[in-house]
């Protein structure tokens, strides 16, 4: 019985270092990245790629979650506010929640989904097939040379999907709002300018998709960096990448906003 | 896989100028940007009991048509009141300097602005002006105070 209760605490303890020790690992690893990118910065070539890889091919995605999300942000906020006699404000409604919260939060998790795993499928594919060690038997640096373009690529995309994403959530909420379901035009912008604010709210939003790239990229970077190089270990890399993205992007949304939007 | 290095080159081009559009359509459309630094204004003062929900950018109406902004509160240490400065479009130079202002709200639960209703001087209001006659903002407690103490008056009265 006692044997049972230590070897649960012993287990326990284990999990503990272990995870420590990850998140350790991890942040050398983003330190040495992150050393890398001034070099790589004089190659353009490779960041525009990955840009390619991680934002381009991610468009297709944000842009139909954007509109569908304003469109069903449109539709349930009417719904509510017709109640207060209040629809004229359905523009600030959208506006605000898609500028300050969904579009950055929402965003980082389909990218988290779309662009993450892809990384980290693919990192992990080329340590197991050792085209990182090979990389540096050749005396070039696989962090400078693979991954940190990627993570610069990753730094790029996000505010400019997020931006994306929360312009056709507006335009979306104002053609169910104000097309479908009779809103007044003018209401819907002349409100939503007076309420929503460049520093506060458009600004905020920003920096918050910029710090979710960060993370999500850097997540997804070092899960297929670290994986156990078996088909097996990239699958429970990946499902890692999306997991502790989403997890963290959560997290980090509260304190941002607790710190961003305090009265 | 992308080998066209134009091609991609192009598509990569395409997304970070989409991205940059919508965040300038963010800016201009959605947000209040192209309000601030706008106002070239003068600047005068007004003196009241209670502001209430009054804050810094809250508009200053006149005949219901927004002329200007508060740009500051203050409070006078020397007769308790607050103060706060309102930054008139230079355009509207007209103000009379008996004009009287009052702290109202828009709709029933909306922001504050300030009112300015004209008076009838044939001086009118220059920088570093002060509106000298103020009503103050309709305090929600005070008004239910109010009642309740007429109530029990009333009752007192039978």
């Amino acid at each position: 019985m006692k044997t049972w209760f230590l070897d649960r605490l012993q287990n326990l303890g284990q999990w503990g270092l272990a995870s420590l020790e990850r998140l350790g690992r991890g942040t050398l690893f983003f330190i040495a990245v992150v050393g890398g990118i001034p070099e790589i910065l004089r190659r353009g070539r490779l960041i525009v790629a990955q840009i390619y890889a991680v934002g381009a091919l991610s468009l297709v995605i944000i842009v139909v979650s954007g509109i569908f999300v304003g469109m069903v942000l449109g539709l349930q906020g009417y719904n509510t506010l017709v109640d207060f006699g209040a629809a004229e404000s359905l523009g600030e409604l959208v506006a605000l929640s898609l500028v300050r919260e969904l579009g950055p939060v929402v965003t980082a998790l389909l990218y988290a989904g779309r662009a993450g795993s892809a990384l980290t499928a693919e990192i992990g594919l080329m340590k197991t097939t050792e085209q990182l060690s090979a990389m540096e038997m050749m005396a070039v640096d696989p962090l400078h040379r693979v991954i940190a373009p990627r993570l610069l690529a990753g730094i790029i995309s996000m505010p400019l999907l997020a931006a994306i994403f929360s312009i056709l959530g507006v335009y979306g909420g104002h053609f169910v709002g104000v097309t479908l379901l009779g809103v007044d035009d003018g209401a819907y912008w002349s409100q939503m300018q007076a309420s929503v604010d460049w520093h506060e709210d458009i600004m905020n939003g920003v920096i918050k998709s910029f710090v979710f790239g960060i993370v999500v990229t850097w997540i997804a970077l070092f899960e297929g960096y670290d994986t156990v190089p078996t088909s097996e270990g990239i699958s429970l890399a990946t499902t890692r990448t999306v997991v502790n993205s989403s997890l963290a992007v959560l997290g980090l949304d509260f304190v941002l906003t607790a710190l961003m939007f305090n009265k | 896989m992308m080998t066209n290095t134009r091609t991609l080159e192009i598509v990569v081009g395409g997304f970070i100028f989409a991205g940059l559009v919508a965040l300038l359509m963010l800016s201009m459309k959605v947000s209040n940007l192209t309000d601030i630094g706008g106002t070239d204004g003068y600047e005068i003062k007004a003196k009241f009991d209670n502001i209430g929900g009054l804050k810094v950018r809250s508009p200053v109406k006149m005949a219901g048509v927004k002329i200007g902004q508060v740009s500051a509160i203050d409070f006078d240490n020397t007769n308790y009141k607050a103060v706060a400065t309102l930054k008139i479009d230079r355009r509207y130079d007209k103000i009379p300097t008996d004009t009287s202002a009052k702290i109202f709200t828009a709709g029933l639960l909306g922001e504050q602005y300030v009112s300015l209703e004209a008076g009838g001087d044939d001086h009118y209001l220059k920088q570093g002006g002060e509106i000298t006659l103020v009503s103050n903002a309709v305090v929600l407690e005070q008004v239910i105070g109010q009642f309740l103490y007429n109530k029990a008056a009333g009752n007192d009265k039978k």
